[in-house]
């Protein structure tokens, strides 16, 4: 068996991973990618905490479902803006897409 | 005492984590993009280990199918960036190397510390069916609609919004 620690341990890994590309990337879609990651790392931690502590209950479980239409949306929505402003400027590197910077 | 579970576990993850840090670091962004689908396809293993198949399909389904792809149209339509030979990191990135590496020993610390860290696995009723419960869960009126009900709500509102921002004013 595999102890719970061990996965807790590979999603805050993997959450970290995310966490460097959406803070060191210039690229926006880079940066998306980072969320994407992030995002599962915090799935596999529903899951796992489903699975050892409560399988009898499903909430774990729909907490994931969720996640997944959340990370959906917020991709389809974050490409949609980038692909917009692609064509207005046409750069996506997050530095110099500052028009609303103070 | 390893066992094969256990050895499986850990190759995964070693993959996935490896596949993670291409997908940040990958000078071309399409690399970086066929990085993602690997990584994500070693999280769908990560549910599968953890019996949770409906979700470990799920991912191969919406995150590969679906977010993959459309991260891939995206890079596809801003063609000129995905090649563009300037610095792939921002000037601050010393500064994202130290905040995700403290991030990651607090959480590691805090998480294995904590005694919850180390419960057994709980067993599984066997003539307990997960996808079920999860189906009737999102449909009760006692479990989970509304939340699965605004998730669709949202759902919609992405993609109207999405079509509506992308599209080219004349």
């Amino acid at each position: 068996m595999v102890p719970l620690s061990w996965y807790l341990i590979f999603a805050a890994g993997l959450f970290s991973v995310g966490l460097f590309g959406v803070l060191a990337r210039k690229n926006a879609i880079g940066i998306l990618m980072g969320i994407e990651l992030m995002l599962n790392a915090v799935n596999v931690n529903l899951v796992a905490f489903w699975r050892y502590r409560e399988p009898a209950g499903i909430a774990g479980q729909v907490f994931a479902v969720i996640v997944f239409a959340v990370a959906a949306a917020e991709v389809a929505v974050g490409l949609a803006l980038f692909i917009s402003i692609y064509r207005r400027r046409n750069t996506i590197a997050a530095d110099q897409i500052d028009l609303m910077k103070w | 005492m390893v066992t094969s579970i256990q050895i499986l576990f850990i190759l995964v993850a070693i993959i996935t984590l490896g596949c993670a840090l291409m997908v940040v670091t990958a000078r071309n962004l399409v690399h970086s993009a066929l990085w993602l689908v690997a990584a994500l396809f070693g999280v769908a293993i990560v549910f599968a280990i953890l019996e949770a198949g409906f979700l470990a399909v799920v991912q191969v389904v919406i995150y590969i199918g679906a977010i993959a792809v459309l991260i891939i149209f995206a890079i596809m339509l801003t063609r000129r960036i995905a090649q563009d030979s300037g610095p792939r990191f921002n000037e601050n990135w010393g500064w994202a190397v130290v905040i995700a590496l403290v991030l990651f020993a607090a959480l590691g610390w805090m998480l294995a510390s904590q005694p919850v860290a180390h419960a057994p696995l709980a067993p599984m009723d066997a003539r307990a069916d997960p996808l079920r419960s999860l189906g009737l869960a999102l449909v009760s009126i006692n479990g989970y609609v509304l939340p699965f009900e605004l998730a669709s709500v949202l759902l919609l509102a992405a993609l109207i919004g999405s079509i509506v921002v992308a599209w080219e004013m004349k």
